[in-house]
């Protein structure tokens, strides 16, 4: 056991405000969720409620968008308030930030932020339910212990139920320290959990944003510019026309039609006869890559890392090799498309949807319509998916101008192809890196020129094999674009990973190594003599390493048709390494097996965890394998499914077996981490099997003969 | 509009909506039987996905006029009480991520195994090939049928 303060933020604040008004604190979050707080409810702090009839509720105050955390989190809470887990019911927060903190979806960040506060919040919950067990009975506290949502009185063996002692635990004062279990303890946290949402999505009850209904509300589709143009006339007598039809607004360059049903707001609003004209110039993938061919030809003046002097040893090396490997853009595409129900009228605003920051959501509605954030309220729905799309406040701000605008309730939902079009994409790049080999057939330089637009930081200079190269440069160009760039699942790293571990590939391959052993090499050079500063731990690295090549029989090619490539990747706190198993026949990429090794510290759910891998290798696999995104004069080229093509069953891997790195560290993200690696590894395993080197996604580019 | 007589979940409902008007978006917004979900509107992903006479079809492309009395399932019909094998199988297989696109997985799976009782990986992959997970949880699901099939598949 350890002791432990309570966090100021996480529940200082929350018991200060019991002294006067704990429960009304509360009270708003039970008014939200369902009108009724019956008086004797024992409501520890933001995250617990535990009724009189013994139902533990307890809440998850991040956005659930199929990461996990909604049974995660409650989870690290029932661990130390000792519940049978069975008994708990979850219940999605709305945004509260006096309550909680960060309630965001991004970052990999919702275990990691966490892991500390919704612990305490627990243990602060179980001692004060102790000490009214203890009261009642007239006992020592010390002579009471928790389990399985009873109060126990060791000497005597007389119990209470948790729902019994709520009434009386609610009169107590919270406690300012809290002692945590020792995690040999831990009956709960490291247990394989099932999702505490999939009876509702199985038997189709579970609600997602594009579900919300109310009382008068309308349904809208909008009209919106491609980038680059901007309206320059309006005829919406077609639109008008529409049976169903209410009404049509105009907010800036977008025309709403407001309709009863979504079919009359869609065929309305594709009944609008719209011009439009340039208003910045309408950007091509063309133009993009014209311009990025002359941007990694150029010296930064500003280099993000300058070890030793990486031209100079270029210059006089033995042997110098140079790649250069694009990226496209990337929609996110998740299954729910954009959507969100605003209520905007005298003064006050109701939000409500699929949001990976309520937070930002909340600002923003209330600076775009001149009010008070106080006057904002945000409600979080399920999410079908976010990736990092809904990060963004576009598609809220515009629901709530929208409402405002037609004074009325409305849910505005984008059809698959306003989605395409009116991203916030994984932006396109060009990477050039050349690698000097010395006399002594040692990798003696490493310089990076990378150039990717609207992204002045699309480098991680800090990575792997920084610090193992004596010469090592990372210079990063900026193209300013018209077209909306936004974080995308492991931004920047989805496609870091795949140039550094592909060129690592081809160094070793020129310099006669096997691609493991050489990297086991650097990161010996790394650990004997480091040059500059890391961002990563060597041992942990060089840890999975080791384990996912044992996993992946590594050294073994071409038996049975199937070749093997290695990547590995750190990024979000978590060390990935990887092997892939795949075929390339009849011009056929097949992905058959990936085995994956983790250091995410330790694992809360080892369910949901390995669903999060497996997630994030099947997404990584399909985009590095078909996914592309191009724009014509500001228009995305692919605008539905059957042009963008999104991996299918048939082209996921039959098995991914995974393996931990047993830890007692904090946990580590675990959505975005495994992402990136895999990507290499799958080229790299292609580059084995035909001895080509895939340098510009997606691999459907190529032909393979 | 016009007025159509429907039979949905074992119920004569009756809608008054355009005779283009999608049988998905007379689902959702005249029945409010949401859990049938959009995803893409043309038949390519397969989150829209209910039975007509026991078949899977993609109910953004059925309009509703092409429905007539043949007998409409959807995710809320396919069990009384949430006990289908593969409802069963997909808690037990820990499946959904984000969720959205499980309702027409398993409508699709469901109709696959009242015609295929023990498919193999193969004729799995075949028959869900319409139907996208962007959450990618693939693996799972050909686990989760493989499961139900054990159990006796057939509802
Ligand atoms: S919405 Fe019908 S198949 Fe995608
Ligand atoms: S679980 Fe998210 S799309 Fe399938």
């Amino acid at each position: 056991m350890s002791t432990t303060f309570v966090s100021r933020r996480s529940f200082l604040k929350v018991s200060a405000l019991a002294g006067g008004g704990f429960m009304l604190g509360f009270h708003a979050i039970g008014k939200a969720m369902d009108n009724t707080l019956a008086e004797d409810v024992f409501v520890p702090n933001a995250f617990i409620k535990i009724d009189a009839t013994g139902i533990v509720t307890l809440m998850a105050p991040n956005p659930e968008v199929g990461q996990g955390v909604k049974t995660a989190l409650p989870m690290l809470v029932a661990e130390e308030l000792n519940v049978n887990w069975n008994t708990v019911v979850v219940e999605q927060a709305p945004l509260n930030t006096k309550l909680y903190e960060r309630q965001v979806a991004g970052g990999s960040g919702s275990i990691r932020s966490s892991w500390e506060s919704f612990r305490k919040a627990g243990a602060a919950a179980r001692q004060l339910l102790t000490e009214a067990a203890a009261k009642t009975w007239n006992v020592n506290v010390a002579d009471c212990y928790s389990e399985n949502s009873f109060i126990i009185h060791k000497p005597s063996g007389k119990k209470l139920g948790y729902g019994e002692l709520a009434s009386k635990a609610a009169t107590l004062t919270p406690p300012v320290e809290v002692t945590l279990k020792d995690p040999k303890e831990y009956t709960i946290i490291g247990q394989r959990i099932r999702n505490v949402d999939t009876k509702s999505i199985v038997t189709g009850k579970a609600l997602y944003g594009i579900d919300t209904k109310r009382e008068g509300m309308l349904y809208a589709m909008v009209a919106r510019p491609v980038f680059g143009k901007k309206l320059k006339s309006v005829d919406d007598s077609g639109a008008r026309a529409v049976q169903g039809v209410k009404n049509v607004v105009r907010w800036e360059n977008r025309i709403a039609v407001l309709a009863t049903s979504t079919w009359a707001a869609k065929k309305g609003r594709d009944a609008l006869k719209l011009e439009w004209e340039d208003d910045t110039k309408p950007e091509s993938t063309r133009d993009h890559q014209e311009a990025f061919k002359k941007l990694i030809q150029q010296k930064h003046d500003a280099p993000k890392r300058n070890d030793g002097d990486a031209e100079k040893a270029i210059t006089g090396a033995t042997k110098v090799l140079e790649s250069t490997f694009e990226a496209p853009f990337l929609p996110h595409a998740s299954m729910e498309p954009m959507n969100f129900f605003a209520d905007v009228r005298d003064g006050k605003a109701i939000l409500f949807g699929p949001t990976q920051t309520p937070a930002r959501t909340r600002t923003e509605v209330a600076k775009v319509l001149k009010i008070a954030e106080e006057n904002v309220e945000v409600g979080m729905s399920r999410q079908g998916g976010g990736f990092g799309r809904r990060l963004q406040a576009d598609y809220s701000v515009e629901a709530a101008m929208i409402s405002s605008l037609a004074q009325a309730p409305v849910n505005v939902i984008w059809t698959r192809e306003d989605d395409m079009e009116g991203g916030f994409y994984r932006p396109t790049g060009m990477y050039r890196y050349r690698a000097a080999i010395n006399e002594k057939n040692e990798l003696d330089a490493w310089y990076l020129i990378a150039a990717a637009g609207n992204q002045p930081n699309a480098t991680r200079e800090n990575s792997f094999p920084a610090g193992a190269v004596p010469n090592f440069r990372v210079d990063s160009h900026n193209l300013e674009s018209n077209i909306s760039i936004g974080p995308w699942r492991a931004p920047n790293h989805n496609f870091i990973a795949f140039t550094e571990e592909t060129f690592i590939d081809e160094i070793a391959t020129a310099l006669k190594k096997d691609p493991v052993a050489f990297r086991l090499e650097l990161l010996d050079r790394a650990k004997n003599n480091k040059f500059g500063t890391v961002a990563y731990d060597i041992e942990k690295y060089r840890g999975v390493i080791k384990l996912a090549a044992e996993m992946g029989n590594w050294g073994e090619q071409g038996k049975n048709g199937i070749y093997k490539g290695f990547g590995a990747h750190f990024s979000f706190g978590a060390y990935v390494a990887q092997v892939a198993d795949v075929s390339v026949s009849g011009g056929k990429v097949r992905v058959h097996k990936v085995y994956c090794a983790v250091d995410c510290g330790r694992v809360i759910n080892p369910s949901g965890a390995e669903n999060q891998i497996e997630g994030g290798i099947i997404d990584g696999i399909g985009h590095a394998l078909f996914g592309e995104l191009t724009f014509e004069k500001g228009v995305a080229q692919q605008k539905n499914f059957n042009s963008y093509r999104l991996i299918r069953m048939p082209d996921a891997p039959l098995e991914i077996e995974t393996r931990f790195i047993q830890s007692d560290a904090s946990p580590q993200g675990l959505g975005e981490p495994c992402l990136p690696p895999v990507i290499p590894a799958v080229t790299n395993a292609i580059f084995a099997a035909t001895g080509q080197r895939v340098k510009r996604l997606p691999v459907s580019l190529m032909t393979f003969l | 509009m016009a007025k159509y007589s429907l039979f949905i979940n074992g119920k004569e409902r009756s809608v008054d909506v355009a005779a283009d008007t999608p049988l998905l978006w007379v689902l959702r917004d005249e029945l409010n039987l949401v859990g049938t979900k959009y995803g893409c509107g043309v038949a390519q992903c397969g989150s829209c996905t209910v039975h007509l006479n026991d078949v899977a079809v993609r109910s953004c492309a059925v309009p509703v006029s092409a429905v007539g009395t043949k007998k409409v399932t959807t995710i809320e019909g396919l069990s009384e009480a949430g006990d289908h094998p593969l409802q069963l199988a997909w808690d037990e297989a820990d499946v959904p991520q984000c969720g959205y696109c499980q309702a027409g997985q398993i409508m699709t799976a469901a109709a696959l195994l009242k015609r295929n009782p023990k498919p193999s990986d193969k004729e799995i992959e075949t028959a869900m090939t319409g139907n996208i997970c962007r959450c990618g949880t693939y693996i799972r699901i050909r686990k989760a049928i493989h499961l139900a099939a054990q159990k006796g598949g057939k509802s």
